[in-house]
């Protein structure tokens, strides 16, 4: 039943998407313009200076997040169907969890684009040295700042000036993720690679998916009733 | 609780006024001399703002899930002191770190998630201020979140390579300095206690004023 409903909801989710493409053209092109904004600020003589490689990548798929978190729900509320999804006869972890797989399919597909694109414009192939790690890194970032943002998304669907108040709740929380995201990335970057270093950081990532995810998981029912 | 109110003001006012006192008397740490005082300050007052920050999460699940408006206040009380005692400690920090380190400030992962958490209970009353009708519930989401960042930065110290000072140095402390730490310490927690219950009231009175003006206007 769990598990039938969250694959209902993405199912509807995916059936409505692909009708016009809306979230998943813009989030990608939002996502390739933060590249090019960070691009300029952080090059100096033709290449990245540091580490930057690694923090345009999760600063891109953060904000490109953002965005896409803030438009699947606003589809929510024009026609009032989150109040229907609600009052379906069913647990609302499930609905969680297949809004929640949504926003994971919907930033993977970023992620296959960003970080090819990253690595290319960054001189930052070493990334792909170790396709394990980087896939476990971007796997633990993403979920951690889907788990949260597809809660506090959801809830404010009915808030007042929700646009604004979605990244100033959500990035505070989900900051010390893209620490760990980043650190775990750069450590990649290195040359050699660092794989202790990639390593503990993905146990951090693991560390803070366990903990956002139950929360989310438990608050989202009380949160979500009016 | 009321009617402790008299005592515990009065008892955290002669600690308060005691405190500089024992501080001045404790004896120069060998290598940071007159600066590592701060000390007595900084620690307390994330202490306090960690207690306000369990109190603040606490009751955010209490009015998460059985919808009590008492403990909505109470949640509101203690994300505000909160805040509050985190600005203390980021003020007084790099004051420190200035003379210690001899930058004001370093993005170590101490430092770096304490800001966070200070601005995790900011946004809180962000929510509250401008998000509408149910902003309340909102605001407990927050403060269930940010409860449970909290130990990440209790351990993050401890975990990560970081030059700010263990949390380990707390426990070894001679008693010549332990006496005047542990007494700022206690005076803190008197404080913060004194205006959560400040705060609590003035929520309650704010509910009681917002229901005599709806039945006036009814």
């Amino acid at each position: 039943m769990f598990f039938r409903t969250a694959w209902l909801v993405l199912r509807k989710d995916v059936a409505i998407e692909a009708k016009s493409w809306e979230v998943v053209t813009t989030t990608l092109f939002f996502a390739v313009s933060c590249v090019l904004i960070f691009a300029f600020a952080l090059v100096k003589d033709g290449r990245a200076v540091g580490d930057a490689a690694a923090g345009i990548l999760w600063i891109a798929i953060s904000f490109s997040g953002t965005l896409a978190l803030g438009r699947t729900f606003e589809r929510e509320r024009y026609a009032e169907t989150l109040r229907a999804l609600l009052l379906a006869p069913a647990p609302r972890a499930a609905l969680y969890t297949g809004k929640l797989m949504g926003m994971l399919a919907l930033l993977g597909l970023a992620e296959l684009l960003l970080v090819p694109l990253v690595a290319l414009l960054f001189q930052a192939s070493a990334m792909f040295s170790r396709p394990l790690l980087l896939a476990g890194l971007l796997a633990g970032g993403t979920v951690g700042f889907c788990a949260v943002g597809t809660l506090f998304a959801a809830m404010l669907v009915r808030a007042r000036s929700r646009d604004v108040l979605l990244p100033i709740l959500l990035y505070p929380i989900i900051i010390p993720v893209i620490i760990a995201g980043v650190r775990g990335t750069a450590a990649l970057l290195s040359a050699p690679p660092d794989e202790p270093t990639a390593i503990m950081w993905i146990g951090v990532l693991t560390a803070f998916d366990i903990v956002f995810v139950t929360l989310a998981l438990w608050t989202f029912e009380p949160l979500m009733t009016e | 609780m009321r009617k402790a109110f008299g005592p515990i003001a009065v008892l955290a006012g002669v600690m308060l006024v005691g405190a500089p006192i024992m501080v001045a008397r404790a004896p120069y740490e060998s290598t940071m001399g007159l600066v590592q005082k701060i000390f007595y300050f900084h620690v307390p007052s994330w202490f306090a703002m960690f207690t306000a920050i369990g109190v603040c999460g606490g009751a955010s699940l209490v009015h998460l899930f059985r919808n009590n408006p008492r403990a909505d206040r109470i949640a509101e009380a203690a994300g505000e002191v909160a805040v509050l005692f985190g600005l203390m400690g980021l003020v007084t920090g790099p004051l420190w770190g200035r003379k210690a380190w001899g930058v004001w400030w370093q993005w170590d992962a101490k430092l770096t998630i304490a800001l966070l958490l200070e601005m995790t209970f900011i946004s809180g009353i962000l929510v509250r201020k401008y998000g509408g009708p149910g902003s309340d519930k909102l605001a407990a989401a927050v403060g269930i979140f940010g409860l449970a960042v909290t130990p990440f930065v209790y351990e993050a110290v401890n975990i990560w390579r970081t030059i700010h000072p263990l949390t380990s140095v707390v426990p070894t402390l001679p008693a010549s300095m332990g006496a005047p730490f542990w007494f700022c310490v206690a005076a803190f927690m008197l404080l913060m206690v004194l205006l959560l219950m400040v705060r609590v009231n003035l929520g309650k009175r704010q509910a009681a004023l917002d229901e005599l003006y709806l039945a006036y206007e009814d």
